[in-house]
């Protein structure tokens, strides 16, 4: 019998969910409101030499790499498994586009992570 | 060709007939946002990657008013997603037994919310350590 590959998906999906409910909120604050603005946090806290060191470093890695991969798989199974809702009919061409585009954006930020070095 | 037409009863607008399958369409909506802040965070990481003049033009995109008034309505979206994750968890998880009695759900909701304040107050604090 073929195995199914739903667990996979669904493992990918309940792990960005949960990253993404313990930390999206406060991340998105820092990143996109405190740090542009000064608010909170000094605008020097993502100055490309401060950033690059936290790129570098394996735990900075790793966290920009969970954080980039598991939030789209997460949202790719979601919006897929939303398709239907929205009346539109899927197969394999839906499943296709919202699971590769998933994986593309996280080969670039594999591969955007290896080129800024170690 | 039979003349029949039976009658089908329209699903366009399906979710707007129920506040709670309103609720559910925002729960699953947050899926967009989550996929926007992830572009958002790759941009940057490919940015950071080309070097320091493309890295801030990443940060100069982040200050302007219209990435500002967007990254608003993620937090709210985000806010949101973390609500409605905890909200559904007593159902996407197994059952819970402590002392041979169920976990209520409104308890492992709360654990949940819980969790998440922790966290985020957590991330605040050890990014503020590792600021200048």
């Amino acid at each position: 019998m073929k195995r199914s590959n739903a667990p996979v998906f669904w493992g990918l999906f309940g792990a960005g969910g949960m990253l993404s409910a313990l930390f999206a909120p406060m991340l998105v604050f820092i990143t996109g409101i405190a740090v542009p603005l000064g608010l909170l946090l000094p605008r020097d806290l993502m100055s490309y030499p401060r950033m690059l060191a936290f790129a570098r470093h394996w735990a900075g890695k790793t966290f920009v790499f969970a954080v980039i991969a598991l939030f789209i798989w997460h949202a790719a199974h979601r919006i897929f498994h939303s398709l239907h809702d929205v009346g539109i009919r899927t197969g394999p061409l839906a499943r296709l586009l919202c699971y590769g585009s998933a994986a593309l954006v996280s080969a670039l930020a594999l591969w955007s992570l290896w080129a800024i070095g170690f | 060709m039979s003349g029949r037409r039976p009658y089908v009863r329209s699903m366009s607008g399906w979710w707007r007939r129920d506040p709670f399958f309103v609720r559910y369409m925002i729960r699953e909506a947050t899926a967009l946002i989550v996929a926007l802040y992830a572009l958002v965070l790759l941009a940057g990481a490919l940015c950071l990657s080309a070097g320091e003049g493309a890295w801030n033009g990443w940060l100069a995109m982040l200050r302007s008013p219209v990435s500002i008034a967007v990254h608003v309505l993620m937090l709210a979206a985000m806010i949101y997603h973390t609500y409605s994750w905890f909200e559904i968890m007593p159902k996407t998880m197994p059952a819970v037994f402590v002392g041979g009695r169920r976990l209520a759900a409104t308890t492992i909701t709360m654990l949940g919310l819980a969790a998440a304040v922790a966290a985020t107050v957590a991330l605040f604090v050890v990014v503020r350590m590792l600021g200048p």
